[in-house]
């Protein structure tokens, strides 16, 4: 696969000056160090610096920039143990879900893409339904998130890549506030993946996201006009509450199993890990806001 | 004579060049097809519309395959290899392309096996992967084919496939090859996406640009031409490793874009059928909504194919035009 990239500036050069709005916006909201992250990522994609799932580092940096200001100011997120992501390679990134939006995913991925350690593009598996949400799919599948198909995982893992997935899927964003950080069922094709492709799996918990957008009810039949998984009674804005993100030590899940109850019971393990930085997180915050 | 004497004269020293049929002879990609393999093959060359001028050595039929008169051109030239490049566009009714592109190369392929022809390859196209929002990227060749299942405009396309496959494993003396393309585009050609990019403007669904490959036609004849000399039975995907957005290889080509609302749903199809839009039709309109994004690995692996253009090289080409 063709490894040429856009991005960055040769060395030694100095940067023209932004024309297009577009290219002033990305300097007002692209700090500088952010800017050299993208620039130290070293993504195999086409010539257009496109991947073929739509990933573009130079054509999602306004949102980076943008996303960037959210995490650092509004949700003044904490990342714990980075080192914990393997700086290269295979890695499933399995994580808690919840706060109706994809915010956990968000502030994970930004976290993991301004990893002191070793800076990485990480990729989302989303809900089935984004691809026919105008703009919405677009431009998730622009800064890498793609729907969450086993083929798709598949041939990421064999790519190298590393992919945040929530094995809770809707049942755990969806949920009502009263049900907060209480893991919901866990798929097993996570498990699946890890065992076939050989990759490690991160655990993750994530602290302080249930609190962004607390939902009272699901009003079932505005989710079901709008063809939506659920539409949650609560306040459409998120709130700043305060984010950490605990990364545990990767798990690996070597040899044969004999059973889908053996699945399950290594899906368990993972759970508990899972579980455990959740506790450890809510034990250390402080405050919510 | 016969193929035998004919081997036998070969191995006297004194080789008969092998005689290729190819169809639809007047399109471009099919003209690169036979200058290339008229180097050391004798080339037949039919074609529905008229027959094509391809010099003095290239007998040349304008041919119905579905009319009895087709077995003719067996019956006159010891045809060894097939190149099935010929078939009825979007322009005929649903019926006349399913009699021509599924039923004519039925018969196309029994003629084959009867006059004993021992290599065909198949043009088919990546249409028959069919658009759908849930399409995984890098569809490899045992992905189901969704088309007829999307669209009943695509059902010639689909069944043509099936057709072809049931030949290639049941027949196992035919060294069958099919070829499932991704947009091929550039000089001369005349397919939907091509009259699409050549326009100055071009429609778009807002708020979506799904991923697209294209394939420069001087690469594809010469993925044609590998796939008839080498042995190489199945099905391949052909298409670069390179991916673009719709609406960047619209401005990459020069296209001002037309907005054309997404929702409801069905408000593309119709607008299109309403405007009566040949290079955005309506049974195409979930093309530029959702990606179909193949892998081309195998093809790549087995014949040892890359593409000498680069998709760079395809937009050169339209945006040229409309500087001209």
């Amino acid at each position: 696969m063709s490894t040429e990239l856009r991005t960055g500036q040769p060395p030694g050069d100095a940067p023209p000056p932004p024309r297009k709005p577009v290219e002033v916006l990305e300097r007002l909201l692209v700090p500088e160090d952010l800017e050299q992250a993208l620039a130290r990522l070293d993504r195999p994609s086409g010539s257009y610096d496109y991947d073929p799932w739509g990933l573009s580092i130079e054509r999602s940096k306004l949102f980076v920039g943008l996303v960037k200001r959210l995490y650092d100011n509004y949700f003044r997120v904490t990342a714990h143990d980075l080192e914990n992501v393997p700086p290269k390679g295979r890695a499933l990134i399995i994580a808690n879900h919840s706060g109706q939006l994809p915010i956990d995913a968000t502030l994970m991925a930004m976290a993991m893409l301004t990893n002191p350690y070793a800076p990485r593009a990480p990729r989302a598996m989303i809900e089935r339904f984004f691809p026919k949400v105008p703009f919405v799919g677009n431009l998730l599948n622009r800064v890498g998130a793609v729907i969450g198909d086993p083929l798709n995982c598949s041939r990421m893992l064999e790519n190298e890549e590393a992919i945040i997935v929530f094995p809770e899927g809707v049942r755990g964003s969806g949920k009502l506030y009263r049900d907060r950080y209480q893991l919901q069922r866990f798929g097993a094709g996570f498990m699946h993946l890890a065992m076939e492709h050989r990759a490690p799996i991160v655990p993750v918990g994530v602290v302080g996201c249930e609190e962004t957008m607390p939902s009272l009810a699901d009003i079932k039949p505005i989710s079901r006009l709008l063809g939506l998984p659920y539409f949650p009674l609560t306040t459409y804005v998120p709130l700043p509450a305060r984010v950490s993100l605990y990364f545990g030590e990767p798990m690996e899940f070597a040899g044969e199993v004999t059973s889908e109850a053996d699945v399950v019971a290594r899906v368990d393990q993972v759970k508990d890990a899972i579980r455990g930085l959740i506790a450890r997180g809510l034990s250390e915050r402080e405050s919510i806001f | 004579m016969s193929k035998e004497q004919d081997a036998s004269v070969a191995r006297g020293g004194n080789a008969r060049r092998p005689t290729v049929l190819v169809t639809g002879a007047a399109g471009t990609l099919a003209r690169q097809v036979i200058r290339g393999l008229k180097a050391d093959h004798e080339v037949v060359a039919v074609d529905f519309r008229y027959a094509a001028r391809l010099g003095p050595r290239v007998p040349s039929y304008k041919v119905d395959v579905t009319k009895r008169g087709f077995e003719d051109v067996f019956r006159k030239h010891d045809i060894d290899g097939i190149v099935h490049l010929g078939r009825i566009g979007e322009d005929s009714s649903r019926e006349s392309r399913y009699n021509a592109n599924v039923l004519g190369s039925r018969r196309m392929f029994d003629l084959a096996l009867n006059y004993g022809v021992k290599k065909v390859v198949v043009l088919s196209t990546f249409y028959v992967y069919g658009a759908d929002a849930y399409n995984p990227a890098l569809l490899d060749e045992a992905s189901p084919l969704k088309a007829s299942n999307l669209t009943m405009d695509l059902v010639d396309s689909v069944e043509l496939e099936n057709l072809a496959n049931i030949y290639l494993w049941r027949y196992p003396e035919l060294d069958m090859t099919i070829l499932r393309p991704c947009h091929i585009a550039g000089p001369g050609v005349r397919n939907t996406m091509s009259l699409l990019l050549s326009q100055p403007m071009a429609p778009f669904l807002v708020g979506f640009s799904p991923m697209m490959q294209f394939l420069h036609v001087d690469d594809m004849a010469r993925a044609v031409e590998m796939s008839f000399r080498h042995r190489g039975r199945g099905i391949y995907n052909v298409a670069p490793e390179d991916w673009l957005p719709y609406q960047d290889v619209m401005r990459e080509c020069g296209c001002l874009g037309l907005p054309v609302p997404s929702l409801p749903p069905n408000v593309p199809a119709t607008l299109s059928r309403l405007m009566r839009w040949k290079a955005f039709p309506s049974f195409l309109v979930d093309y530029f909504k959702y990606p179909v994004v193949i892998d081309g690995s195998l093809f790549r692996k087995t014949f040892g194919f890359q593409p000498e253009h680069s998709m760079a090289d395809v937009f050169e080409h339209y945006r040229h035009k409309k500087k001209r």
